[in-house]
């Protein structure tokens, strides 16, 4: 298991093993998304709003 | 097979697929568009060196195994023989030996534009430039689908507030304002009266980016509470399901229930010749059901399923990625037989 901070509250993330760069991450505490910017060790930003033109 | 995976966010979908993709063994180019660059005059790219800083992300049981990075260029890996590179330079030097580019991009204009780069880039991409440009935007998806005589709802396009009412007035009530692009069932408006499609209209006059100013309109169709979503690879429909709510947007992300759907004849038909109507390639058709038939209301070109994959017993990644190294295969014959040709001439 590897854990890292949430940006938004500080709250103690886990991530799942096989997390990677580009996954989106969710908060269970205060339920920001976040990316995985970097792997070895995580690094943890916000993740993009919602644009008008995300979707299928 | 060495596939470059065009995206932004590695969603649930894009994950099943990079675990099916590892599982077997290929070899991935994970490009953030994000954070790439896409040179114009690279179309002759295959002769490019490579220019752009990457990485490799070793992959497989974890990153919490990984045994390192490298910031050369060179091939990591991990013991299953996997490996990931991940590009933050130069996006045709990266992609430049890749049997075929998957766009998963999450925003459509990333996506229209991407596309175009790899096929300038003489890269076989899934889908298509042409594909995703017609299923990007819902009037060229309307034309083509109407010009290959797949049914779908009776539609008129206006560019202005008062024609737009025209048209609203000729569907009668009521009818439906959608935006020419977008998806998950955002800014759709079923407008019940004449009231409510003024508001609207004026509403989306003074949005301010000028494609609301095309007004979509389109009948409403009184579907069974329900709508269809099938998953087509290539022409042929290989998984589909139901997606059912009180809300008359039935789409999952809205939070409709997602059940398996058993296609008839006529549904697996139509989809197909949906797909076929867009170009083809990796493909949700949306269907709803009419009483005596079914119309075709969207054609997606950078289809979401991980909602069908939890509905259906289908194994979609695999199904996917079945299909994916079929295009790679066939796009490494054509190109020997293309140099068969010219050695010949």
């Amino acid at each position: 298991m590897t854990e890292a901070d949430c940006v938004e509250c500080g709250a103690t993330l886990t991530l799942h093993d096989d997390y990677e760069i580009g996954e989106i991450v969710d908060c269970t505490t205060c339920g920001v998304e976040l990316e995985v910017l970097d792997t070895e060790p995580p690094v943890l930003d916000e993740a993009p709003e919602l644009a008008e033109d995300w979707g299928e | 097979m060495k596939l470059g995976l065009l995206y932004s966010r590695i969603r649930t979908g894009e994950k099943l697929l990079l675990t099916e993709l590892r599982d077997r063994g290929h070899e991935v180019v994970k490009l953030d568009v994000r954070r790439t660059t896409f040179g114009v005059d690279d179309g002759a790219a295959a002769s490019v060196e490579t220019s752009g800083a990457s990485t490799t992300e070793t992959t497989g049981k974890g990153a919490a195994e990984s045994t390192g990075e490298t910031t050369d260029g060179s091939s990591g890996g991990t013991d299953d023989g996997t490996t990931d590179t991940l590009s933050t330079g130069d996006a045709a030097a990266t992609l430049s030996d890749c049997d075929l580019v998957l766009d998963r991009c999450l925003a459509t204009s990333r996506s229209l534009y991407t596309t175009q780069f790899a096929a300038a880039y003489d890269l076989p991409v899934v889908n298509t430039p042409d594909t995703a440009r017609v299923c990007a935007d819902k009037v060229e998806t309307s034309l083509a689908l109407s010009a290959a005589g797949v049914p779908t709802p009776e539609t008129r396009v206006a560019f202005d507030t008062d024609s737009a009412l025209d048209a609203v007035e000729s569907l009668g009530y009521p009818c439906v304002l959608k935006p020419v692009v977008g998806s998950w069932g955002r800014l759709l408006a079923k407008l019940e009266g004449r009231a409510a499609a003024e508001a609207v209209l004026e509403h989306k006059s003074t949005l301010g980016h000028y494609e609301h100013d095309v007004f979509y309109v389109q009948e409403f169709v009184e579907k069974p509470g329900r709508d269809l979503r099938v998953l087509v690879l290539g022409e042929e429909p290989v998984a589909a399901m139901a997606r059912s709510g009180d809300h008359w947007v039935t789409n999952a992300k809205r939070g409709a229930e997602t059940s398996a759907f058993e296609l008839d004849d006529r549904a697996a038909t139509l989809a197909s010749e949906a797909a076929t109507a867009v170009g083809g390639g990796l493909l949700g058709v949306d269907l709803m059901e009419t009483g005596d038939g079914y119309t075709v209301h969207e054609v997606n070109h950078t289809v979401e399923f991980e909602a069908l994959a939890e509905a259906t017993d289908v194994d979609v990644a695999a199904t996917v990625v079945d299909w994916l190294e079929a295009q790679a295969t066939a796009e490494d014959g054509d190109a020997e037989t293309d140099t068969e040709v010219t050695a010949t001439v």
